[in-house]
C-alpha cells in the first residue's frame, strides 16, 4: 500500500499538471507553466522510487538514463520545422508504454479471479495504446513525407475497419472471461491495425489535429492504467491529458473550419482525389526578381503570407531584412498568419520568432483578411493551401470549409514557388492563373536574397 | 484490490471537468505549445513503467518493463524539452527589442 506522505506528494504532483496546463494556455505564464509541469513529473519519479518497493534498481535507472538521453537529444536536434512530428514520436511512445504496462500488469492479475473492471481497464489500455503507437508511426510518416501525404483508401476499408472494430471488442471480452497472455498480444495486433487504418484516409493538412486526438487517446490510456496500478497521480494526469486533448482537438478543428468526423472518415466519401491529376499547363504569369522589388517599393500597403516552404528554405531571416527595408521605405508591412500555416495552429508563430520577427508585425486571420481589400500587394511566401479559393468554391476539395486569407482582393498578388507543384493537400490552386497573380520562380532563400539585393539598389 | 470503484470513478469524472476548464480560453498561437505540453505530461506513465519493471519476478518480464521505462522516459523528458524550446522562442523577440533599445540608448 502507498504510504499518506507519498499519496500527499503525489496531489502535489497532480496540482503541478493542472497548473502547468494552465499556464500553457496563456503566452505569459507558458514557459513557466511548462516548467511547473515538468517538476511535477520529477516529483513523480523520485516518489515512487522512496515509497514503493522498486527491486532491480539498476537496470531501472540505466533505462531511464537512456530514455532521457534519447528525449533530450531528439529535442535538442530537431528543425523546428519538423517539431509535430516530433511531438507525434513522444505521443506514440507513451503510448506504447502504456499498453506494455497494462500487458505486464495481466501477467499478475491472470492468477486468480481478478476483478471484472480491472480487466476492463486492461484491455482498453492495451487496445487504445496500440492505437496510439500505431497511429502517431504514420502520422510521422505522413509529416516527414516518407509516404504520401495525400488520404489513402482502397477497397473494402470501411469492412476491414468493422472487422477491426468487432475483433477488438470480441478480444477484449475474451481477456475478461479468460485473462491471458494470448489475448493480450491479439488485443496489441488488432489495435495497431486500427492504428493505422485511422490515419491513413487523413490528408496531409489534417495530420496535426489526428496527432492531437491520438494524444488525447494516450492521456486516457495512462488514467485507465493508473486505476489497474492504483495510483491516483496516474488516473488523474492520463485524464486530464484526455479532456483537455479532445478539447484542443476540438479548438483545432474548428480553428481550420474542419470537423473532426470529416477529417477522419472524409476521404471515405471520395471526391477528394480531386486535382490529383488535373497539374496543368495552363499560361502563368511570371516575372524576375527586379520586377517584384519595384512592385514592393512602390506600394503602400503589403501584406506577407507566410508558409511551410518559407521554414523549410531557411528564408524567414532574409525576409525579415526585406521588411525592415520595406518599412524605412515607409512601406506598411504585416505578417498574416493563418491559424495553420507550417504544419499545425501556432506552428509558424514559433517559427518567425525564432527568425525574430516582432510579434506586434504578426497578424492573426480574423484581424488582417478584411485588410487585403486595400492591400497592394500580397506576397505569399511558400504558402499555398492558406489561400487557396477551392476552400470556398469546391465543395469537393479536401480543404473545402477552411478559412483562407483573401489574398485574391489585394491589387497584386505575388506568388514565391519552388515550382507549380500543388500544396500539403495535394490540390491545385486556381489563384495562380488569376491576371493579378504573379509568379516568382525559386528557392525561397535564394529567391529572397536576390529580391533584397534589387530592393537596396532602388533604395540607394 | 480495488474495493471502492466509486471513488476511483469520482476522481476520473472530476478530472475531465477540471481539463477542460483549464484549457478552455486558449488562442490559437498557443495550441501547438500547449499539446506538446500536455504530451509531456502523460509521459508520467513512466511512474506506472518504474512500478511494474520493479516488480518483476521473471527476466523476460522485466525487460518488456524496461523497455517500457525507455519508452516513457522518451515521452516525459523529450516532451518537457522540446515544448520549452518552442516557448524560449516566443519569449525571444521581446529580450531582443529591449536589448536593441538599449543600444540606441548607449549611442
Amino acid at each position: 500500500m502507498t504510504p499518506a506522505w507519498a499519496q500527499l506528494g503525489y496531489l502535489i504532483a497532480a496540482v503541478c499538471f493542472i497548473v502547468a496546463l494552465k499556464g500553457l494556455s496563456s503566452p505569459k505564464t507558458a514557459r513557466r507553466g511548462n516548467l511547473i509541469g515538468a517538476a511535477g513529473a520529477l516529483l513523480a519519479c523520485v516518489i515512487v522510487f522512496l515509497a514503493s518497493d522498486i527491486q532491480h534498481l539498476l537496470p531501472i535507472l540505466a533505462a531511464i538514463a537512456a530514455g532521457t538521453a534519447i528525449g533530450v537529444l531528439g529535442a535538442y536536434r530537431v528543425q523546428m520545422t519538423q517539431m509535430p512530428q516530433l511531438v507525434a514520436l513522444f505521443n506514440g511512445v507513451g503510448g506504447g508504454a502504456a499498453a506494455i504496462v497494462a500487458i505486464i500488469e495481466l501477467t499478475e492479475l491472470s492468477g486468480g479471479a481478478a476483478p471484472v473492471f480491472d480487466l476492463i481497464a486492461t484491455a482498453f489500455t492495451i487496445v487504445v495504446g496500440s492505437v496510439s503507437f500505431a497511429g502517431s508511426v504514420v502520422t510521422f510518416l505522413k509529416l516527414q513525407e516518407l509516404m504520401t501525404t495525400r488520404p489513402v483508401v482502397f477497397a473494402g476499408y470501411p469492412i476491414l475497419y468493422g472487422l477491426g472494430l468487432l475483433a477488438a471488442v470480441g478480444f477484449s471480452v475474451g481477456l475478461v472471461l479468460a485473462p491471458s497472455l494470448v489475448f493480450a498480444v491479439l488485443l496489441a495486433v488488432v489495435g495497431a491495425g486500427l492504428g493505422v487504418l485511422l490515419v491513413l484516409p487523413v490528408g496531409g493538412a489534417d495530420v496535426p489535429i489526428v496527432i492531437s486526438l491520438l494524444n488525447a487517446f494516450t492521456g486516457l490510456t495512462v488514467a485507465a492504467s493508473g486505476y489497474l496500478l492504483e495510483n491516483a497521480l496516474l488516473l488523474v494526469a492520463g485524464t486530464l491529458v484526455g479532456s483537455a486533448g479532445t478539447l484542443l482537438t476540438r479548438l483545432m478543428a474548428s480553428a481550420m473550419g474542419r470537423s473532426l468526423i470529416n477529417i477522419l472518415f472524409g476521404a471515405l466519401k471520395g471526391g477528394s482525389t480531386l486535382g490529383a491529376t488535373t497539374l496543368s499547363d495552363r499560361p502563368v504569369k511570371s516575372a524576375g526578381p527586379a520586377d517584384v522589388a519595384i512592385l514592393l517599393a512602390y506600394a503602400q500597403r503589403v501584406i506577407i503570407i507566410p508558409g511551410y516552404g518559407l521554414a523549410v528554405a531557411q528564408a524567414q531571416h532574409t525576409l525579415r531584412q526585406l521588411v525592415d527595408l520595406l518599412q524605412e521605405r515607409g512601406v506598411q508591412v504585416d505578417y498574416a498568419i493563418h491559424p495553420v500555416a507550417g504544419r499545425m495552429p501556432g506552428h509558424m508563430n514559433v517559427l518567425l520568432a525564432e527568425a525574430q520577427v516582432p510579434y506586434e508585425q504578426l497578424k492573426e486571420m480574423d484581424e488582417i483578411d478584411p485588410e487585403f481589400k486595400q492591400a497592394d500587394v500580397a506576397l505569399v511566401v511558400g504558402a499555398n493551401d492558406v489561400v487557396n479559393p477551392a476552400a470556398e468554391t469546391t465543395p469537393g476539395a479536401p480543404i473545402y470549409g477552411m478559412p483562407i486569407l483573401h489574398a485574391n482582393q489585394a491589387r497584386q498578388v505575388v506568388f514565391m514557388k519552388r515550382s507549380m507543384r500543388p500544396g500539403f493537400a495535394g490540390i491545385e490552386n486556381e489563384l495562380l492563373y488569376e491576371p493579378t497573380t504573379t509568379l516568382l520562380f525559386g528557392d525561397a532563400k535564394d529567391t529572397m536574397s536576390k529580391l533584397l539585393a534589387e530592393l537596396k539598389a532602388l533604395t540607394v | 484490490m480495488n474495493t471502492d470503484p466509486i471513488i476511483w470513478l469520482t476522481i476520473f469524472v472530476l478530472a475531465i471537468f477540471v481539463g477542460i476548464a483549464v484549457i478552455s480560453k486558449v488562442s490559437s498561437t498557443l495550441h501547438t505549445p500547449l499539446m506538446s505540453g500536455a504530451n509531456a505530461i502523460h509521459g508520467v506513465i513512466l511512474v506506472g513503467a518504474i512500478l511494474v519493471a520493479g516488480s518483476a519476478q521473471s527476466t523476460p518480464i522485466l525487460i518488456l518493463g524496461l523497455v517500457a521505462v525507455i519508452l516513457a522516459s522518451i515521452n516525459m523528458v523529450g516532451g518537457f524539452v522540446v515544448t520549452d524550446r518552442m516557448l524560449v522562442m516566443f519569449s525571444r523577440p521581446k529580450r531582443a527589442i529591449e536589448k536593441s533599445g538599449r543600444r540606441e540608448l548607449d549611442k
